[in-house]
C-alpha cells in the first residue's frame, strides 16, 4: 500500500486464505460451542452483511483507490429502500398529500427547465449568474409552498403508527437489489461532481453527504418516519412464533435434542444466513471475474499509474465513476439486508465509526485490492467488534474487584467498558498498517 | 425607522452575534486542520476527537478546582483548568506523532496513507473519550451568565427587540482574536514560525535552508493541540460537551479550511466566518425579521425558513462543493497536490 513498504519476494503462499478463512470458521464453532448457536448465527449473519459492504469498498478503493468515506449513507439508502419496498403503502395518506408532493415535485422540474432554457440563451457573465440564482430561490418557494402544506397532512395521518406515505408491499427481498440500484444513484451524483479531485477531498465530501443523508431520513417523517422508526418491516422468512407453534417443527427439534424456542432462533438465523450466503458469493464471483478481466486490469493499471493510462487512452474519470457506483451499489445491498435481518429501520442508529470507518477497518484488515482479502475482513473485524464487548466488560470486571463495591468508581467503570471496542479497532488497524501494510490475504501481482 | 432598528437588532441577535462565536470556534480549529495539512501534507482526520480530547481533560479539571473552591468570578473557571487540558491534547498529538506519524513520514508514504492511520488515532482518541468522560452531554460553564440581558439592552435602547450577548459568546471572540493575532505574529516574526511557513510552501528548498524538519513537525502538533483544545473548550462553554457533536464539527472545520484555501491560515479564518455566517443564517426563521420590514400589519405565511437546523451540516457541504467545482485552491490560493 504505502510507496516505501517492502513487498515480500515471494508470492504469498497459496494455502494462507483458506487456511485463514478455517480460522475464521473455527471462531464462529468455537462462539457457538461457548456461547450458543444463535449468538454464532448472528454474527455470521452480521458478518456477511459486512463483508458484502467491505467488498463494496475494496472495488471502489482497491480497484481505483476513491476513498469514499460515506458508505454510513449508502447502507442507510439501503434501508430505506427495504421500507419503500415492502411496506404496505398508505393510502390515506397519499390522499392527503400525494398531490400537493407530485405538485412540488413538478415545481422543482419547471425550476430546472427554466433555469437550463434562459441559461442557454445567456452571456455568460455577472446577470446570468443573479438571474439563475433569483430563479432558484423562486423555484424553492414554489416547490415549499406545495411541500409544506402536503408533508403536514401526511404526518397527520394516524401518526403513532404511519405518518408516511408507505411503501408498495412488495416481497422484501426486492428490496436488495433496489437499495444497491438507490445508492448507485445517489453515488452517480456525488461521483458526477465530486471525483477526479484529491482523494482527502473527495473523502470529506463523501463523509459530508452520508451525514446528510442521515440527518434526510432522521428528519423527512413523510418517507420513512424519522426518528420515529419503521418497526415490523415484512420477513423473507418464518418467524419464531410460527415455527414454536408447528407441531411438526417441534418433533423435528426434538429429535435433535433440542428445545423449540432455540430451535426456531437458529433455524430462522441459517435461513437468513444462506441468504445472505448466496447473495455473497454471487457479488464475489462477479467481482473476481471483474477484477480478472480486461475491464479489471485496466482499473488496476489506472490505479497504479494514472498517468500512463491516461496517455493510452484511457477515461480515467469515467473508469472511476464506474467504480465508485458498482462499490457504493454493493454496499445499498449490504444496507437493505441488514434492515431486513434487523426487521425495523432505525435512522439514529446509524453512526459513522460503525458503518464507515468500521467497513474501513475491515478492508485495511483484509487486504486491499483483495476481494478474498476485504471479505475475510469483513467476518474477523466484525467478529472483534462483537466480542470486544464481553471482553471489555470482562476487562472492567478485573477492575472493578479491586475498587470499593457500588462505589461510583465501580459503575463508571463498568459503563465505560463497551467503549473498550472503539480503542481495539484503532489498535488493530494501525498494528495491520504498521505490521502488514498488504493485509491478511494480500493483492495477487504479477501473474 | 425604529422598524428597522428593530429588525437589525432582531438580526444581529440571533444571527450576528450567536454566527460570530460559531465562526471563530471553527477559525480555531480550522487553523489547526489548515497547519497540519501545511506541514504535513494531510488531512488529519482525527481533529475533532483531539478537539474532544483536550476539551475532556479541560471539563475534568474544571470539576477539580470547582471541588477546591476556585473560581474566577465572572468568568468561567474553564479558563484556568485550559492549561491542563492543552497539555493533555500536546501529548497526545505528540504521542500519535511518535507512535503512528512519523513511521510513515520516514517511509514517505503517500497522503492517503496518513489519512487512514488518522482514522486508527481517531478511533483510540474517540474510545479514550468515552471511556473517561462517557458519551453523554456535559456542561461546564459558570460564572456570569450574561455580558447584558435581552431587557437591560431593551431599557437602555427603548426599542422592542432586545440584543443579549453571553459571556461565553464574548469570551470566545476575544480569546480567538487574540490567539489568531499571537499565531499571526507568530508566524510572520518569529523564526520558528517563518521555517514552518517556508517547510509548508516547499520542503526541499526549506531542508537546504537548514530548517530542522523534526522541530517543525513538533510545533505544529504543538500548536494544533493548543488551537484544538481552545476551540473545543469555547465551543463547549458556548453550547455544550458532546463527544459526537465533536466528530461532526469535522466537517465545517474542513469545509472552512477547504474555501479558504487549505494550508493557508489567513483563509481558515475568513472561510471559517463565511461557514459559520451561511450556517446559521440558511437556517434562520426570517418571519419576524420580515413582518419588520414589510408593510403593517402584514405578517408572512410560514417561518421563511430556508432549511431546518438539522439540515446545518448541508450548509458547509454546499459551501464545500462549490469551492471544490469552481476554485479548488480556495479563496487564498492553497495547495492542490
Amino acid at each position: 500500500m504505502s510507496a516505501g513498504t517492502r513487498i515480500a519476494a515471494a508470492p504469498a503462499s497459496l494455502w494462507r486464505g483458506p487456511l485463514l478463512y478455517a480460522g475464521m470458521a473455527a471462531l464462529l464453532i468455537g462462539v457457538g460451542v461457548l456461547q450458543g448457536w444463535n449468538v454464532a448465527l448472528s454474527i455470521l449473519c452480521f458478518g456477511l452483511i459486512s463483508a458484502i459492504m467491505a467488498l463494496g469498498v475494496n472495488i471502489a478503493w482497491g480497484y481505483a483507490g476513491i476513498f469514499n468515506v460515506g458508505v454510513m449513507g449508502f447502507a442507510a439508502l439501503g434501508g430505506l429502500a427495504a421500507v419503500l419496498v415492502a411496506q404496505p403503502p398508505v393510502a390515506e395518506a397519499w390522499a392527503a398529500g400525494g398531490a400537493g408532493l407530485g405538485l412540488s415535485l413538478l415545481a422543482v422540474a419547471v425550476t430546472v427547465a427554466i433555469i437550463v432554457l434562459v441559461r442557454a440563451r445567456m452571456a455568460r457573465g455577472a446577470a446570468r449568474g443573479w438571474v439563475t440564482a433569483a430563479l432558484i430561490g423562486a423555484g424553492y418557494a414554489a416547490a415549499r409552498a406545495a411541500f409544506d402544506p402536503a408533508v403536514d397532512a401526511i404526518e397527520a395521518v394516524n401518526p403513532a403508527s404511519q405518518g408516511y406515505l408507505g411503501g408498495l408491499a412488495a416481497p422484501i427481498v426486492l428490496a436488495w437489489p433496489a437499495g444497491g440500484l438507490l445508492a448507485a444513484l445517489a453515488a452517480w451524483g456525488i461521483g458526477k461532481t465530486a471525483l477526479g479531485l484529491r482523494s482527502d477531498y473527495l473523502a470529506i465530501a463523501t463523509l459530508g453527504i452520508s451525514e446528510i443523508v442521515i440527518a434526510v431520513l432522521k428528519n423527512e417523517d413523510w418517507l420513512s418516519r424519522g426518528v420515529k422508526n419503521v418497526t415490523g418491516l415484512p420477513r423473507p422468512v418464518p418467524y419464531e412464533i410460527d415455527l414454536q407453534a408447528s407441531a411438526d417443527f417441534v418433533a423435528r427439534a426434538a429429535a435433535l435434542g433440542l428445545d423449540p424456542g432455540e430451535a426456531s432462533g437458529i433455524a430462522v438465523k441459517g435461513l437468513y444466513a444462506l441468504m445472505f450466503a448466496v447473495v455473497l458469493g454471487v457479488l464475489i464471483w462477479l467481482a473476481e471475474r471483474a477484477l480478472n478481466s480486461p475491464w479489471g486490469r485496466m482499473m488496476r493499471a489506472i490505479r497504479d499509474n494514472e498517468t500512463a493510462a491516461a496517455a493510452m487512452g484511457k477515461n480515467i474519470t469515467r473508469r472511476h465513476l464506474e467504480t465508485f457506483v458498482l462499490g457504493s451499489a454493493l454496499v445499498g445491498i449490504a444496507g437493505a439486508m441488514m434492515v431486513t435481518f434487523d426487521g425495523q429501520f432505525t435512522p439514529a442508529s446509524y453512526n459513522p465509526l460503525r458503518f464507515t470507518f468500521l467497513i474501513w477497518v475491515m478492508v485495511i484488515v483484509g487486504g486491499s485490492g483483495s476481494n478474498w482479502g476485504s471479505v475475510l475482513g469483513g467476518f474477523l473485524i466484525w467478529f472483534a467488534w462483537v466480542e470486544a464487548e464481553p471482553l471489555g466488560l470482562w476487562l472492567a470486571g478485573g477492575v472493578v474487584a479491586l475498587l470499593p463495591e457500588g462505589s461510583a468508581a465501580a459503575d463508571h467503570v463498568q459503563a465505560g467498558a463497551p467503549h473498550m471496542r472503539m480503542i481495539f479497532m484503532g489498535v488493530i488497524l494501525l498494528t495491520a498498517m504498521r505490521f502488514a501494510p498488504r493485509g491478511l490475504i494480500p493483492e495477487r501481482t504479477g501473474r | 425607522m425604529t422598524d428597522i432598528l428593530n429588525a437589525l437588532v432582531l438580526f444581529m441577535n440571533f444571527v450576528g452575534v450567536p454566527a460570530l462565536a460559531y465562526g471563530s470556534q471553527l477559525a480555531l480549529g480550522a487553523l489547526g486542520v489548515t497547519l497540519i495539512f501545511g506541514v504535513l501534507r494531510f488531512a488529519f482526520f482525527a481533529h475533532g476527537d483531539l478537539m474532544a480530547f483536550g476539551t475532556m481533560v479541560t471539563i475534568l479539571a474544571t470539576w477539580g478546582l470547582q471541588a477546591m473552591g476556585v473560581s474566577l468570578g465572572v468568568l468561567p473557571t474553564a479558563l484556568l483548568a485550559l492549561p491542563f487540558g492543552a497539555a493533555a491534547a500536546v501529548l497526545a498529538a505528540l504521542s500519535a506523532d511518535k507512535a503512528v506519524f512519523a513511521f510513515y513520514r520516514k517511509q514517505r508514504a503517500k497522503p492517503v496513507v496518513f489519512f487512514i492511520a488518522s482514522v486508527g488515532v481517531m478511533f483510540v482518541l474517540n474510545g479514550l473519550v468515552r471511556i473517561i468522560i462517557g458519551p453523554d452531554d456535559q456542561r461546564f460553564a459558570d460564572g456570569g451568565r450574561f455580558l447584558f440581558k435581552v431587557g437591560e439592552f431593551r431599557d437602555w435602547s427603548g426599542l422592542s427587540e432586545g440584543l443579549a450577548i453571553r459571556t461565553t459568546q464574548a469570551l470566545t471572540v476575544v480569546a480567538a482574536l487574540i490567539v489568531m493575532v499571537a499565531l499571526f505574529r507568530f508566524l510572520e516574526r518569529t523564526k520558528m514560525g517563518k521555517a514552518m511557513r517556508a517547510y509548508s510552501d516547499n520542503e526541499d528548498l526549506a531542508l537546504l535552508s537548514g530548517v530542522d524538519p523534526a522541530r517543525v513537525v513538533r510545533w505544529t502538533w504543538v500548536i494544533a493541540a493548543v488551537l484544538a483544545t481552545l476551540a473545543g473548550v469555547l465551543y463547549g462553554l458556548d453550547k455544550s460537551f458532546k463527544p459526537f457533536t465533536y466528530f461532526q464539527l469535522l466537517l465545517p472545520i474542513f469545509a472552512a479550511a477547504i474555501l479558504g484555501g487549505i494550508g493557508s491560515p489567513k483563509g481558515a479564518v475568513v472561510g471559517a466566518y463565511i461557514v459559520a455566517f451561511s450556517e446559521v443564517m440558511v437556517t434562520y426563521a426570517y418571519r419576524k425579521f420580515a413582518m419588520y420590514l414589510g408593510p403593517q400589519d402584514w405578517a408572512p405565511e410560514g417561518l421563511l425558513q430556508l432549511l431546518s437546523t438539522e439540515y446545518k451540516f448541508s450548509v458547509s457541504f454546499l459551501i464545500l462543493v462549490a469551492v471544490l467545482v469552481t476554485r479548488p485552491t480556495g479563496l487564498f490560493k492553497g495547495k492542490v497536490f
